[in-house]
């Protein structure tokens, strides 16, 4: 059971070449189905950089979802990842994702990521409200 | 009696998650109800798995599919799937 105003984290690490592998076998598909517009056109905008930038953004997601226990709960585009004009990245979560969220009391979440080589890893914490957070 | 649609469709979901799944346990011999994500299938895979059977199928999982659930297992995959072809296939 989650105590009251409890820290949660969550971390995913994901391969990029497997992203590539995503992207070379399934395209705009693959896209469209996992990221939103603006992941799409961030990534896109430097083509040696692309599945790099989609592999942290899918390590986002999956953290996001083991930080709040979304499994059921939400589709993968439900968790955007914003990056703000200095570069530092934040969740913004929409549709069911951000209905869960609400229901466990989380109102704050800060994200990490980070790239090495043909890895990209993201964590995720959530704060949890000391009055909804049980 | 066997129902060669049920089979068909089956042997179609365990070829996919062999060549997609990333499963660390032969597909062909999983249980139906085996947990897909304990044996091994990564979230990143998953959406493979989802993608080559929209392929397969000629279906798009709508959005409120595309949860963990859906995808854990041989059974719940091909549950969907007989949902979105409405035993066309």
């Amino acid at each position: 059971m989650t105590e009251p105003g409890t820290l949660r984290v969550g971390i995913d690490l994901v391969q990029v070449s497997r992203v590539a592998e995503s992207l070379e076998r399934f395209g705009d598909r693959f896209l469209r189905r996992v990221f939103t517009e603006r992941e799409v056109a961030y990534a896109s905008a430097d083509p040696a950089q692309t599945a790099e930038r989609l592999a942290a953004r899918f390590a986002a997601k999956e953290a996001t979802l083991k930080a709040l226990d979304l499994a059921d709960r939400m589709t993968w585009r439900d968790v955007e990842v914003r990056r703000a004009p200095s570069g530092a990245c934040a969740v913004e979560l929409s549709g069911g994702a951000a209905r869960a969220a609400a229901q466990s009391g989380a109102f704050e979440l800060a994200l990490s990521l980070s790239h090495e080589g043909d890895y990209a890893a993201a964590v995720v914490v959530a704060r949890l409200s000391p009055e909804r957070g049980s | 009696m066997t129902n060669p649609n049920h089979a068909g469709q089956i042997g179609a979901i365990r070829r996919i998650l062999a060549e997609h799944g990333r499963l660390s346990a032969d597909a062909a011999g999983l249980a139906p109800d085996a947990d897909l994500y304990r044996a091994g299938m990564t979230s990143h895979a998953s959406v493979n798995v989802m993608l080559a059977l929209e392929g397969e199928f000629d279906v798009e999982f709508p959005d409120h599919m595309l949860t963990r659930a859906v995808f854990g297992s041989i059974a719940a995959i091909h549950s969907a799937i007989a949902e979105l072809t409405g035993g066309r296939n």
